[in-house]
């Protein structure tokens, strides 16, 4: 009853394109911002900011910028780590080398560079499809860590090759605190969503998703796919670039390559297919289902279980109980927790009818 | 006894609806008969709930998230409304998908070995099969040997065919046979397909859009309109009521 369209009627071309078209949609998100931004701060502490939440987000925002990529155009990618340690390496340069660069401006040059970095191990896209293109983009996580690590100019010359990421003052105000560091993140997520909420509801979301569904018939209207796929990798790569500015400023406060292996990459890659390829939405519950259930088993058991059960072997029954749940829920819904919420909202719709 | 048997539809639907995903009615309420060694067609224009129906006997439609809530499918008097698709071949209905679906990798002889192995033939009881297809598809064995994925628009509607029928079916579901496909072309298809149902005793359930054409060869006709069964009849019948042909046949 109270998700209904009716009497919603839109008189212009613009009200209609809106990205939220129902009071429902915009009530919705209003509340939702509204705790993230007022409630959380004052109900969670230090450690959830730091532990739980900031790093939620972040696999969030990466997820969204695989998702571009993989969901909405169709390329797999298996070098998201790679252009996510790209964005925050340039962004700690610039930082850097540039005197009284702004925080927030090092960021956005952080993602351009993966952008860039982004279009040219897209390149091979242009004739590869596939899992070919999924190892080709290995290349990428491979190369890039070895320029990282070998080159000790981007680490400005730090004998571990590890950086301690400067205090994030922005606008003369010190956002160093778990609480300052999770409103940063939430903030730029927040923003980007919309961005890419944008994005997909664009030409050039439509181009995507016509180049993904059939490359063929996109040709043939018209979209040259050559520059539609290099544009998917760009804008990905500088969603990732930002996401990996914000783990190393904001999550891990330190700038070193090895927060960035192949390991992350498919962190983020099952992010998107549990949360759902094609929907931003299913970023944020693949990377909740990634990032807060296993925090949430190991919670449940160590109170439960502590002491029943020997604590390696509770590790090990955490982990187990994990994949089980992965293969779950991917059985039930093979189109990732997304779907289930398309399907509980059109059913919403329709209630209490069935149809 | 033997009399008994022959009344017995080979398939009966008891006002089937069909929904996908739970939520999007696609049949509504289709009840229809095939008489036992008889070709019955099932016309409407798109999206009238042709496919989706053939896709409910088969089982085909779980694939797709679809399931049948109401009514029942009967196949020689047994329930099969939840059968599993393999067990129906097995038991001798097969469908033929709306657009071919020919493996192109493999030749087109192979094409048709792939529909007979789910009874586990003898080399001997192959052979035999294969020269039968061969017969009443004599196109077919002279490109044995050629990829499926080579051979015409027409000549691989023949090889979906002659693939169902390696399974030595009673009863064959066929999904727009005529699509895409010279007229001359349709023409021998059909010429097939009621040769087959005359010598072998195949019955068949096509659906399709090229009403003229079906009725020529069908037995019996049921026109459905947004997921019901809007008229049925003997071919003469539905040839004979005017508003239908203006309304629905476009004859």
């Amino acid at each position: 009853m109270l998700y209904r369209e009716s009497g919603q009627f839109v008189t212009s071309y613009r009200a209609d394109q809106r990205v939220f078209r129902l009071w429902q949609e915009r009530w919705g998100l209003a509340l939702l911002l509204a705790v993230a931004f007022v409630m959380v701060p004052f109900i969670a502490n230090d450690y959830w900011f730091s532990a739980i939440l900031i790093p939620f987000l972040v696999l969030s925002l990466a997820g969204l910028g695989l998702n571009l990529l993989t969901g909405y155009a169709g390329q797999l990618s298996l070098g998201s780590a790679a252009f996510m340690a790209v964005g925050a390496f340039a962004a700690y340069n610039f930082h850097l080398r540039i005197e009284g660069m702004p925080f927030l401006l090092s960021f956005v040059f952080g993602g351009l560079a993966a952008a860039g970095v982004g279009v040219i191990f897209g390149l091979p896209s242009l004739r590869i499809k596939g899992f070919y293109l999924l190892v080709s983009t290995l290349a990428a996580q491979f190369f890039v860590q070895w320029v990282l690590t070998n080159f000790s100019w981007f680490s400005n010359n730090s004998s571990s090759g590890v950086i301690t990421a400067p205090q994030l003052i922005i606008a003369g105000h010190d956002f160093s605190t778990p609480l300052g560091r999770y409103l940063l993140t939430l903030g730029i997520v927040a923003a980007l969503t919309v961005l890419a909420l944008s994005i997909v509801r664009s030409a050039l979301g439509r181009n995507w998703m016509a180049v993904r569904d059939m490359d063929t018939a996109a040709a043939v209207i018209g979209i040259s796919i050559a520059r539609t796929k290099l544009v998917a990798f760009a804008v990905s790569s500088f969603f990732l670039g930002i996401a990996g500015s914000l783990w190393a400023f904001t999550y891990l406060g330190t700038v070193e390559p090895h927060g960035f292996d192949l390991t992350r990459s498919f962190q983020i890659l099952f992010i998107i297919i549990i949360g759902g390829l094609g929907s931003v939405l299913g970023n944020f519950l693949g990377a909740a289902f990634i990032v807060l259930l296993p925090i949430l088993l190991s919670n449940i058991s160590n109170n439960l279980l502590a002491g029943a059960i020997d604590p390696g072997q509770l590790e090990n029954i955490q982990k187990i109980i994990f994949g089980a749940l992965i293969i779950f829920f991917l059985i039930k819904e093979p189109d990732g927790l997304a779907r289930i919420w398309q399907s509980l909202k059109r059913r919403a719709r329709v209630w209490p009818l069935r149809f | 006894m033997s009399t008994e048997l022959s009344n017995v539809p080979i398939l009966q639907l008891q006002s089937i609806e069909v929904v996908y995903e739970k939520v999007i009615l696609a049949v509504k309420d289709v009840s229809l008969s095939v008489a036992a060694n008889s070709i019955v067609a099932l016309l409407g224009a798109n999206g009238a709930g042709k496919s989706t129906t053939l896709k409910a006997i088969s089982g085909l439609a779980a694939a797709q998230r679809g399931e049948v809530v109401r009514g029942r499918v009967l196949y020689q008097g047994d329930d099969i409304t939840q059968a599993n698709p393999a067990a129906l071949v097995q038991g001798g209905l097969v469908q033929v998908l709306e657009g071919r679906h020919c493996f192109a990798h493999l030749g087109v002889e192979e094409n048709l070995i792939t529909g007979a192995l789910i009874k586990r033939p003898t080399a001997s009881v192959l052979k035999q099969q294969l020269e039968r297809i061969y017969h009443y598809f004599p196109r077919l064995k002279k490109l044995r040997k050629n990829l499926a994925g080579y051979a015409s628009g027409g000549e691989q509607q023949m090889v979906a065919i002659g693939r169902a029928l390696m399974a030595e079916p009673k009863l064959v579901l066929l999904d727009e046979p005529s699509m895409g496909l010279a007229p001359l072309v349709v023409e021998e298809i059909f010429d097939i397909i009621g040769n087959l149902n005359q010598q072998q005793g195949v019955s068949f359930l096509l659906a399709e859009q090229n009403a003229s054409i079906a009725l020529k060869y069908a037995h019996h006709g049921y026109v459905i309109e947004n997921g019901r069964v809007a008229a049925h009849g003997t071919t003469q019948e539905l040839k004979a009521r005017s508003d239908l042909q203006a309304l629905y046949l476009g004859i």
